[in-house]
């Protein structure tokens, strides 16, 4: 189905689009069907800067297994890291 | 019939008179016919639903799908322009009637026309051709496997969305519904309550649920796709546009 289950969050940081780096300012993550990916859903991500257009975004699109490792990988460096380095 | 089509994008008025881009496709030759408005699904106006566009004019229907995302992205990538609509909310219901009926004008205002129209959706598109079919003067509905035309959206959805129970008795034409038996959305249970609901209203009506088949059985380059339900779907489809809207 279409889900529509989606998350919108603030962030801060950069991602590299189809027209080079830029700053992001907005990510939603969501459980959807994929543009290209050959599956039913995926979990998507989009890394987007609404500033600059519609097409300023960074895109993924991962097997859902792929993206519980990859957000628990994220999750266990950070959770290595003193505080300071990662607050 | 000659079998010469043309397709191309052709701007239309949307919901309070915006102009909007549109994917159009039409037979070449000089027969009088019907117009489809193809409802696109959430990622956006894209290849697949533009061969769906297509396959409707290769059988003799002006057929158009509105850019619903246009607004937010006009001349974007289809992926690109559903992403930014996706991330600012997604589309209200008053717009997307008001897409569809500046979509009907159109396909009514071709010289060929004979003023039929009908609309078709997928996914969230199916629930959007019930939608559209309440408040709209249609001559056929097509809902293809849409979510929440009954039923409740989670708590915290951030895409404002809800059933369409309550504008159901508004419905202004005769609806085919086509459903997957293992489907969750919409559900077996789901689709019963809404057949329940039509007959209640005395609405014409006419459901088909694949078993085997889930969501996106139509969908031809993904998993959920299940050849025998699209075949039986697409022979469906034209037999039920060939009494409601050739008759």
């Amino acid at each position: 189905m279409c889900t529509y289950l989606t998350k919108c969050l603030e962030v801060a940081g950069s991602g590299k689009g189809a027209a080079g780096w830029m700053r992001v300012t907005t990510a939603t993550v969501y459980l959807d069907h994929p543009a290209h990916a050959p599956d039913d859903h995926t979990l998507n991500v989009d890394l987007l800067n609404p500033d600059l257009g519609p097409a300023a975004r960074v895109a993924m699109e991962l097997e859902p297994r792929s993206a519980r490792q990859l957000a628990e990988a994220i999750l266990a460096l950070l959770a290595a890291e003193p505080e300071a380095v990662t607050s | 019939m000659d079998e010469a089509i043309r397709a191309e994008a052709v701007d239309v008025a949307g919901h309070g008179g915006d102009r909007i881009q549109a994917y159009f496709a039409q037979p070449l030759d000089s027969t009088s016919r019907p117009g489809m408005v193809v409802i696109h699904h959430m990622p956006g106006l894209d290849r697949q639903t533009k061969e769906t566009v297509r396959r409707f004019a290769a059988q003799g229907y002006f057929a158009v799908s509105p850019n619903l995302y246009w607004r937010e992205a006009p001349g974007a990538d289809p992926d690109d322009a559903a992403a930014a609509a996706r991330a600012s909310g997604g589309v209200p219901d008053e717009r997307l009637v008001g897409d569809v009926a500046g979509a009907a004008d159109f396909l009514r205002s071709q010289p060929l026309a004979t003023g039929k129209v009908g609309v078709i959706g997928y996914c969230s598109g199916g629930r959007q051709a019930v939608l559209a079919a309440c408040h709209l003067p249609l001559q056929a509905a097509v809902d293809c496997y849409g979510a929440f035309v009954v039923g409740q959206p989670p708590e915290g959805f951030p895409i404002a969305i809800h059933n369409l129970i309550d504008q159901l008795p508004s419905l202004s034409c005769p609806l085919l519904g086509l459903f997957g038996a293992e489907d969750q959305h919409p559900s077996p249970a789901e689709t019963a309550e809404l057949d329940s609901l039509l007959a209640s209203h005395g609405k014409e009506h006419e459901f088909k649920t694949y078993p085997g088949a889930g969501h996106a059985f139509f969908a031809p380059d993904r998993p959920s796709y299940r050849p025998e339900a699209a075949v039986d779907g697409w022979g469906r489809i034209f037999a039920f546009l060939g009494r409601t809207l050739e008759g």
